[in-house]
This record gives C-alpha cells, sequence and structure tokens, in this order.
C-alpha cells in the first residue's frame, strides 16, 4: 500500500505556481528522500500533505486517507523546517502537551516520553525551558516530538539544518531506527549526502515538479568504472564497449557504464595489456550530486 | 479535550511569562494610589464642611473616572493579549507542529479564547470590585450595583479579545493591536456622538454613531459601568437640569443599556468569534 500518493498535485500562490503537477508514490515502510534546491516547493508539499496547506489542484492521500483528514494525522510525526515550541515549557511539557494533542487511547505514556528525549541526547535536559535550548539542540526536541506515539509516517523537513556532524550521524541512526521498525520515513532535504546515506528511494523536484524518482541505482544508472588513460589506441578503445557502454570526457576520462566493482580489475588489465597507461581509476558509480546537478540544470535551461 | 488543554495552555503561558504577575502589581499599585487619593479628598471636604450626600456624589464621579481609566487599562489589556493570539503562533512557527496534530483549527482558536477571556474576566473582577472596597473603605460610599458595573467592564473587554483574536488569524499581531485601539477610541466617541445628535436632531449624525454602536458595542457596554457605579440621585439631578443632552456625556447613565443592544453584544462575540475560526481554518500555513 502507498504511504503516501500524489496525482497531479499542484498549489499556486497568486501568480506564483509553487506546486504544480507533482505526481509520486511512497511506500511502506520506506526512508523516501525529497530532494531540491531552494523554493523547489518541497516544504509546500509536505504542508500540503498535512493539511496545513490546500492544493489547489489534483488529488492526494496519506496514510489512505485523503489529505487534510485529522484522525489521520494521529499516526504522523511533523518535524517543520522552521522548528519552535513553547519557549517557556520545558523540553518534557513539550512532549506532554503534543501527548495530548494526540489524544485517544495511543497517547504515549511519562515513560515513553522520557525514552524519547532520552533518544535524541536530551534525557539530561528534560527540566530545562526550551527557551534555553540552542537551536540544535531544538531540532533534537523537534524530532522527539515527531516521533512521539510511535507513529507509522514521519515527515521529517530538513531535520539536520541546525545540527553539528555528530548531530546528523544521530538521525540518520535514528530514521535507521525508525525503519527498522516499519515506520515510513518522508525526509525533506536539500543535502545530497544525507539523502544519499539513508534513502531507498528519492524524489529529485524542481519548480514543483519530479524530475526523476526512483533508487539509487536507478537514479545512478548503476555501477561505472571511470579510468584516466592514456596511449590507448582507438580500436581498443572501440573493444571496451564489450564492458559496458563507454563514453569519453574532454578531461582524458574514459567512463564506462554497468561494470560491477568484480568486473572492474578486467577492464584495467585490458587497458594495460593493449598498451595503454592507466594514470588513475574511480570505481564508484555516479554521485547523486552529478545526477541532481544535470537534473536540475536540464530544468533550468 | 483540545480546547480545554489549549486554554490551559494560555493561562500557563499568562502565569510563566510574568503577564500575571505584572497585572497584579499594577493594579495593587492603583487601587493603593486612588484610595490613598480618595481618602485624601473625602478627609479635606469633611474638614470643609461638606454634607455626606456631596461626598457621596462627588466619590461616585471620582469611581467613574477611575473605571473609565481602568475600563481603558482593560481593554488594551485585551487588545494586547488577543492581538498575538494565533499571529505570534504562526509567526514563529509553534503553531505549524501543533496543527499537524489531529486537532481542529477552531480548537485552537476557541481554546485560546476561552484561556484569555478567563484571565481577563479573573483580571477584570479581581482588579474592579477590589477598587471599589478599597474606596468604599475609605469614603463610606458604595456604588448602587458593583456587581453589575465590573461584570460589564469584564464583557467590554470580552468584545476587545474577540475582535483582537478574529484579526490575529489574518493579520501580524502588531496590526491587530492597533486596529483594536483605534476601533475602540473611535466607538468611544461615537457614543457621544449619538448622545449630541439625539439632542439636536441631527439625524443622519445619530444614525451613523449608532451603526459604529452596533459595529463594536464596547461603548454600550461601559455605559452600563456608568450605570452600574452612578448613585441614582445623580440621575434625577442631571436630569432635570439639561434633560437628553445629558445622554451625550459619556460618564452619564440612569438606566441599564437597552436589552436589545446587550443581546446584540452576546450574539457580535458569538459572531466574531465563529468568523475568527472560519478565516482561521480557510488559512493556508
Amino acid at each position: 500500500m502507498a504511504i503516501i500518493s500524489t496525482d497531479g498535485l499542484a498549489k499556486r500562490y497568486g501568480r506564483v505556481q509553487a506546486v504544480a503537477d507533482l505526481s509520486m508514490r511512497v511506500g511502506a515502510g520506506e526512508v523516501f528522500g525529497f530532494l531540491g534546491p531552494n523554493g523547489a516547493g518541497k516544504t509546500t508539499v509536505v504542508k500540503m500533505l498535512l493539511g496545513l496547506t490546500r492544493p489547489t489542484g489534483g488529488r492526494a492521500a496519506v496514510l489512505g486517507a485523503p489529505i487534510g483528514d485529522r484522525i489521520t494525522r494521529r499516526e504522523i510525526g511533523y518535524l517543520p523546517e522552521l522548528f519552535r515550541y513553547q519557549p517557556w515549557l520545558k523540553a518534557r511539557e513539550v512532549l506532554e502537551l503534543h501527548a495530548r494533542l494526540i489524544g485517544s487511547s495511543s497517547a504515549p505514556s511519562g515513560t515513553e516520553i522520557d525514552r524519547g528525549l532520552g533518544e535524541v541526547g536530551l534525557a539530561d535536559r528534560a527540566d530545562d525551558a526550551v527557551g534555553t535550548f540552542s537551536k540544535g539542540m531544538q531540532q533534537r526536541l523537534g524530532l522527539a516530538v515527531a516521533l512521539l506515539g510511535a507513529p507509522r509516517l514521519i515527515v521529517l523537513d530538513e531535520p539536520t539544518s541546525a545540527l553539528d556532524p555528530s548531530g546528523r550521524a544521530d538521525v540518520r541512526a535514528i530514521v535507521a531506527a525508525v525503519r527498522d521498525r516499519g515506520a515510513t520515513v518522508f525526509l525533506n532535504s536539500h543535502l545530497l549526502t544525507e539523502v544519499e546515506r539513508v534513502c531507498d528511494r528519492i524524489a529529485i523536484v524542481d519548480g514543483g515538479r519530479v524530475l526523476a524518482s526512483g533508487t539509487l541505482d536507478e537514479l545512478l544508472g548503476g555501477d561505472v568504472v571511470r579510468l584516466r588513460v592514456t596511449e590507448l589506441p582507438p580500436e581498443a578503445q572501440a573493444e571496451l564497449a564489450e564492458f559496458g557502454p563507454v563514453t569519453t570526457a574532454a578531461d582524458g576520462w574514459l567512463s564506462i557504464a554497468g561494470v560491477p566493482p568484480d568486473r572492474q580489475p578486467d577492464v584495467v588489465a585490458f587497458v594495460v595489456r593493449r598498451g595503454g597507461r592507466v594514470h588513475a581509476v574511480d570505481g564508484g558509480r555516479r554521485s547523486l550530486e552529478d545526477r541532481y546537478l544535470e537534473l536540475i540544470r536540464r530544468s533550468h535551461s | 479535550m483540545t480546547i480545554l488543554t489549549i486554554a490551559r495552555l494560555t493561562i500557563a503561558e499568562a502565569i510563566r511569562r510574568r503577564i500575571v504577575l505584572v497585572l497584579i502589581g499594577l493594579t495593587l499599585v492603583s487601587v493603593a494610589l486612588t484610595a490613598l487619593g480618595v481618602e485624601r479628598l473625602v478627609s479635606l471636604a469633611r474638614a470643609n464642611g461638606t454634607n455626606d450626600l456631596q461626598v457621596q456624589v462627588g466619590v461616585s464621579q471620582v469611581l467613574i473616572l477611575v473605571a473609565f481609566m481602568f475600563s481603558f487599562v482593560l481593554a488594551m489589556t485585551a487588545a494586547v493579549l488577543g492581538a498575538p493570539a494565533i499571529a505570534a503562533d504562526l509567526e514563529s512557527g509553534v503553531a505549524a507542529a501543533m496543527l499537524a496534530r489531529p486537532i481542529r483549527r477552531a480548537e485552537l482558536v476557541l481554546g485560546r479564547w476561552l484561556g484569555l477571556a478567563g484571565l481577563v474576566v479573573a483580571y477584570a473582577a479581581a482588579s474592579g470590585l477590589l477598587e471599589i472596597a478599597a474606596v468604599d473603605a475609605v469614603s463610606g460610599s458604595a456604588p448602587p450595583y458593583p456587581f453589575l458595573a465590573v461584570g460589564y467592564l469584564a464583557a467590554q473587554a470580552i468584545v476587545l479579545l474577540t475582535l483582537a483574536i478574529a484579526l490575529s488569524t489574518r493579520l501580524p499581531a502588531i496590526a491587530s493591536g492597533a486596529i483594536c485601539v483605534v476601533l475602540f477610541g473611535l466607538a468611544w466617541m461615537a457614543g457621544v456622538f449619538a448622545g449630541i445628535g439625539a439632542f439636536l436632531g441631527a439625524g443622519p449624525l445619530v444614525g451613523a454613531a449608532e451603526a459604529t454602536r452596533w459595529l463594536l458595542p464596547t461603548d454600550v457596554l461601559w455605559r452600563g459601568t456608568v450605570y452600574g457605579l452612578e448613585p441614582s440621585l445623580i440621575g434625577l439631578v442631571a436630569g432635570q437640569r439639561v434633560g437628553a443632552a445629558a445622554n451625550a456625556n459619556p460618564f452619564y447613565a440612569t438606566a441599564p443599556p437597552p436589552t436589545a443592544l446587550m443581546a446584540w453584544s452576546a450574539v457580535w462575540i458569538a459572531l466574531v468569534l465563529g468568523l475568527a475560526v472560519w478565516s482561521f481554518s480557510r488559512r493556508d500555513l
């Protein structure tokens, strides 16, 4: 079952088309990365999914209910991009307030609240006023609020924007733990490395449209071996196509797509055997950054 | 129940942010100062041979002036508390996290209103009755309907609070507050013009002024406060001397506000609160 599905979702603010014809599916148990440049309409999409903003076109459903359905929101946790909580409340009280707002029998208990604060590294600040927290600590608190009550869907809008490297690592671990218990994570971010490390599937959006989506392999086209080679006879270069499609860059790098890591030494051996001189080998696949920039540039051109 | 959770949160915020403490402190200072002033005036008047009836009339007029000052303070308090009630949470981002929960937007608006209305009523009742009791203690004269007077004062503040919250669902806090202050002044002036117009027989002036009183019924409730504080003796004297012109005086009332206008005030609060809920429910965050 799709946890999130949108079909031609659109939002227009006066003359500005923030989101145009956005269609995507997020499956159960996935960590879904929603990538795009600033102003791509990512936060608007998140707000529409949560019923905070009303679409001007298209359809969308979250957890099987039309967006904006109030009861469904019991099963959604949300960390807003602009994360602010009552500065005069203690961290524990913020979670108690949200537990009451969740309502029903699924409302988390005091023990769960303590565990939640511990999970984000705020156990020893539970009784301090939020107003005394650094931005990073407030974002950690926001994460605890989003995780409260073990929701089936957790929407994180730029969850590491205020965090230091160790905080970012903590968030990655938390996201992995959430996935392990079967929940779905919708991660809105423009941090490519972040998305690359934790997401099962990714959508790259710009101008309120999905430019590409799929698993990392689908997006990046599988394994690629890149070699910087000189003195390779042209006929030998043509024969390299047996390993996969070959592209030549102006800087002397050859790229051969579709070569898994265990076949890459064979490529190097072939080149050497045919008289080529190998100066460097890059066995990684194309980076998400390269693919992302290519898509964004194409969308702007 | 979510409305009560939000109301409690609102009251807790006022207490934690020391708003309640400041209001209590200012009330005690102003009650002490006015009681001291009244006591000095009464002592001087009695020393000069003024009789008890004259003292009673004098004290009642001082009390009405104090009530006027207090009604202004109360109205401003209501506007200042109500104007950021929704807007500040939207601007800071606090509202987004809360409204992503399974709550209705109406519950946030009504909870905010309930909490702030509770604070305003408690403040009006405690300060108003304390002031009346202090003046009574130093002068021996008490108004005819102290509870009624305080009730009207509180109702006037509720009207402004409701307006401020409704504006707050769409406008920044500072704009909502400014609009409330201006409209409060205009409504008060409209009350004066309605009285003058009636005395002069100026129909269009009366019509415009009356319309304003219906649009924002704060002045109607202020007249109720004056009625609750005014000894009946004053009405008799003033009525004989200046007749209908006395109605133009915003510090004079010998009858409670018309029932229709009173009922309208209650309906007005419900309507504007409904408008606030509707406006906030339709707004994109």
